[in-house]
């Protein structure tokens, strides 16, 4: 791809952007959010009409409308969010658009031959997989490889994977690299988009670093550290990863007595959190850690168990008796369920506070609006105005927004659901050191997330599920990553 | 500044004046600045970008540009569609029309729909109409009944209309029912009620007429003249409901939550909204607006079948899409409903003027719904 250009009314996303992926070899894309790989991507499959520039593929001039002529054209892509029917079959999934027919002239489509071509092609792989599962049953890392063999099935010479290992586990993660270096081996060119800088050194051959929609630099992956990425991708020097942590923990603030959930997750889960303090939640995808935060939250329906506040017990039914006694929870889905795409700033802001500006029936504009600035302000959001709509900002504003949400309310206690999921590392930042700043002032935070250099750098102490059941808790100083992966694997 | 002489002390009259006209005025500038962001640099821009966004511009407000359109057509064929007494029909008729979609409106914002909503019309017009029929009337429905006072009457339909609100929004909310489904039963539900109701006594299923003069001017009495053409009383009621229902839409912390889980109903939930409530109280809000509507048509039509209000809800749903309101959820303004119903009526009188066939009318309605809907879609699906 060369000198790519496209621009949106009021922005120019890409300008002059260039990418050369080389047969098999793995070529990372990094660059902050909003630097422009996504848009590139698009560009590519033809989501995005590009203004200017030249896509390549084995030296002929291609222009994909779609992503099925692309698909067609050997450039596939893994998506972030899968995109699959999940009440369908694998079998179905893979060969949906394409069934093959029963006979040449007789159309119907013939269960007998998905199921033997899908099995042959998953032998080819090494996925065992069975044709007709379906996929809602499978772990997201198994759809994830449904979806690379229908890659592979079209004879894809480029594959494109963006941010593949967000929501997998480090075993996951693992046999997702070794499918990669297969797909290297077969000499399929892999463009690689991911913000882990760790799996990109260790996987890729070549590194293309872009900022603001302009390619910063192309370099080898064994020239480069992750310092020098990150410099290239900010523009600037970062200080260190981590904020330096401002206070210690003080005496008990919360505790959760044998907490169970009704659908079994979490199981007989007793902890205590101190003012003050950063619990970081460590373990495996399924291991319940959402699951205990719902289930703190009230969100989810909690079976038996005490959740006990400043030595009261509060009773935590629902969201709304949660919020009156001091929680507040940041889901995991920011899309799912944590902003209102089409509302505006301020709407997302005060939103679980409408209680405090209710003069009787009417609503005091101003107050809200004074507030909205306020968090605009504290949280650093980067916005036109609080009349934008959410959805218009980056991933690391929202997340932001959402946190102002929830200060509003005034909390004791921040269940916080992997805080810096699809972060760039500049946003990421930012909001550890609103953490800290939070921690300063007394609040109690409880942070799950499945990064461990994340839980190392924020929390006093990690708390590591397995299979619903608390596996233990480590002080984050003695703590290492095997004695954790040791905790998360003793109820597997 | 202004605000906080508002909250610090008694406001002088001038203030206010100051405030009010300070408002506007950031208001307008605003607006303006937005439209410069947008439209601005215009001239600086490519030919092909220019072309872009002058389509982009005509296909976001097509239905508006159509319908505008087609009424200055009209106009130019036949000029008296624009004569005072055509005018004050359009806006009587538009007045009419509005509650019942001002109610519609909210289900909308929902990602909802309500199919009932006609039906609700029919039953309240059918019960406001036999309350009120004249005392000596000689097929009265209740010939025992003494005169009701009105505002005993206004009460009784808006209950009859947030029972039935009640009931829709309640299996909505609690069941998780698509509002299509549970209102395409309520619907039917509701027609029996009213076949039975019609039936009451010896009236034997006969239209209801004979209404007494205290409800029919209470309703079609001139509220003034112009140009010798006589405004009638509900146009001004029509008004006072619009203006609280912009009040409940935008000031309320009811109105929020309204939007807050028509936009995402899931991080309404997380963030401590009562969907639940939320939800009945904007289907019983909708049913009094039913309600109110069904008291206005009893008096206007003044002749109440078992087929009063059918069909309403189309009209009325046509006129929110038409307005902005989009099935998509969480966005919509009472201003673009009132635009809405009025460019609708507009159409209707419009295609009178031109003689269209009666039953033409039903096919350029499903075409103006289908229409504006595949419009308004547009500006939501991802731009390529």
């Amino acid at each position: 791809m060369e000198g790519i250009c496209k621009s949106f009314p009021g922005v120019k996303a890409l300008d002059g952007a260039k990418l050369t992926v080389k047969a098999g070899t793995v070529h990372a894309l990094m660059g902050e959010n909003g630097a422009g790989k996504s848009t590139l991507m698009k560009c590519l499959f033809g989501v995005y009409e590009k203004d200017a520039g030249r896509i390549l593929l084995d030296g002929r001039e291609v222009s994909f409308k779609n992503s099925r002529e692309a698909l067609d054209g050997g450039v596939a892509m893994v998506h972030q969010e899968l995109n699959q029917a999940l009440k369908l079959s694998v079998g179905d999934n893979l060969w949906l658009g394409r069934f093959p027919s029963v006979g040449r002239f007789v159309p119907l489509t013939s269960e007998k031959k998905i199921r033997r071509l899908t099995e042959e092609l998953f032998d080819e792989l090494g996925i065992k997989i069975k044709a007709d599962t379906k996929m809602s049953e499978l772990s997201v890392s198994k759809r994830q490889m449904v979806e690379i063999a229908k890659a592979v099935s079209y004879g894809a010479k480029i594959v494109v994977f963006d941010e593949p290992t967000s929501s997998l586990t480090a075993e996951e993660a693992e046999k997702l690299f070794e499918i990669i270096e297969m797909l290297k081996r077969r000499g399929c060119g892999i463009i690689y988009i991911s913000h882990k800088m760790a799996e990109i050194l260790r996987i890729s051959d070549e590194v293309t670093v872009m900022r603001d929609g302009k390619h910063i630099a192309t370099r080898a992956a064994s020239e480069l550290s992750t310092d020098e990425i990150i410099k290239l991708m900010v523009g600037r020097e970062l200080g260190g990863r981590f904020p330096k942590k401002r206070r210690q923990p003080s005496g008990a603030k919360l505790e959760i007595k044998s907490l169970s959930g009704i659908g079994g997750v979490p199981k007989d889960v007793s902890f205590t959190l101190k003012e003050g303090e950063i619990l970081g939640v460590a373990g495996l995808d399924g291991s319940g850690r959402t699951e205990l935060l719902e289930t703190i939250f009230g969100l989810s329906g909690r079976a038996s168990g005490e959740i006990i506040l400043d030595g009261k017990a509060v009773s935590n039914r629902t969201p709304r008796e949660s919020i009156r006694s001091g929680f507040a929870l940041l889901t995991e889905e920011r899309r799912a369920n944590g902003i209102f795409g089409i509302l505006d700033i301020k709407e997302n802001t005060t939103v679980s506070s409408l209680k405090k500006y209710s003069r009787r029936f009417l609503l005091n504009e101003s107050g809200m609006r004074r507030d909205t600035e306020e968090s605009i302000r504290k949280m650093r959001v980067k916005t036109p105005s609080q009349k934008t709509k959410i959805r218009a900002l980056s991933g690391g504003n929202q997340q932001k927004v959402i946190l102002g949400r929830w200060l509003l309310t005034e909390p004791e206690i921040l269940l916080l659901d992997e805080p810096t999921r699809g972060i760039d590392v500049g946003a990421k930042y930012e909001i550890y050191e609103l953490l800290e700043e939070l921690r300063a002032a007394g609040k109690s935070i409880i942070a799950v997330s499945s990064e461990m250099e994340e839980l190392f750098g924020i929390s006093d102490r990690i708390l590591v599920m397995s299979g619903g059941r608390a596996a233990g808790i480590l002080e984050t100083a003695s703590a290492d990553q095997e004695k954790i992966m040791a905790l998360a694997a003793k109820y597997v | 500044m202004e605000d906080k002489k508002k909250d610090n002390g008694v406001p002088s009259e001038r203030l206010m004046n100051d405030g009010i006209f300070v408002k506007i005025k950031n208001r307008l500038s605003e607006k303006g600045a937005s439209v410069k962001r947008k439209y601005g640099d215009f001239m600086a821009k490519p030919p092909h970008d220019k072309r872009s966004m002058l389509a982009e511009f005509l296909l976001n407000n097509a239905m508006y540009i159509l319908i505008i359109g087609a009424i200055i057509a009209i106009a130019a064929m036949r000029p008296r569609f624009l004569s005072p007494a055509s005018l004050i029909n359009i806006i009587s008729l538009t007045a009419a029309k509005l509650p019942i979609a001002l109610g519609i409106g909210g289900a909308i914002v929902l990602t909802g729909t309500d199919i009932s909503a006609g039906r609700a019309v029919g039953l309240t017009a059918c019960i406001a109409a036999s309350l009120l029929q004249m005392p000596n009337y000689l097929n009265k429905m209740f010939p025992e009944l003494p005169p009701i006072p009105i505002p005993l009457v206004i009460l009784a339909v808006m209950a009859v209309g947030a029972l039935i609100g009640a009931v829709n929004g309640f299996f909505v909310a609690r069941f998780k029912l698509h509002p299509f489904i549970v209102t395409l039963s309520t619907q039917l539900i509701l027609f029996g009620v009213i076949l039975l109701y019609l039936q009451i006594g010896d009236n034997g299923g006969q239209t209801l007429s004979g209404l007494d003069d205290s409800y029919l001017s209470f309703v079609t009495a001139p509220l003034f003249t112009v140009f010798g053409i006589a405004v009638p009383m509900y146009v001004l009621y029509s008004v006072i409901i619009t203006a609280i229902m912009w009040v409940i839409w935008n000031k309320t912390a009811f109105g929020k939550n309204m939007f807050a889980v028509g936009a995402n109903e899931e991080a309404a939930r997380v963030s401590g909204v009562n969907v639940f409530r939320t939800i009945v109280l904007v289907f019983m809000l909708a049913g009094i607006m039913y309600g109110i509507t069904g008291f206005i048509e009893g008096a206007r039509i003044a002749s109440i079948a078992s087929y009063t209000g059918q069909n309403y809800e189309s009209d009325a749903i046509a006129a929110c899409v038409i307005g902005g309101v989009s099935f998509v959820g969480g966005t919509g303004k009472i201003g673009g409903i009132v635009i809405g119903v009025l460019l609708l009526q507009i159409i209707f009188v419009g295609l009178n003027f031109l003689s269209v066939d009666q039953n033409m009318l039903y096919i350029i309605k499903g075409l103006i719904i289908l229409l504006a809907c595949a419009l308004d879609m547009r500006k939501y699906v991802a731009k390529r």
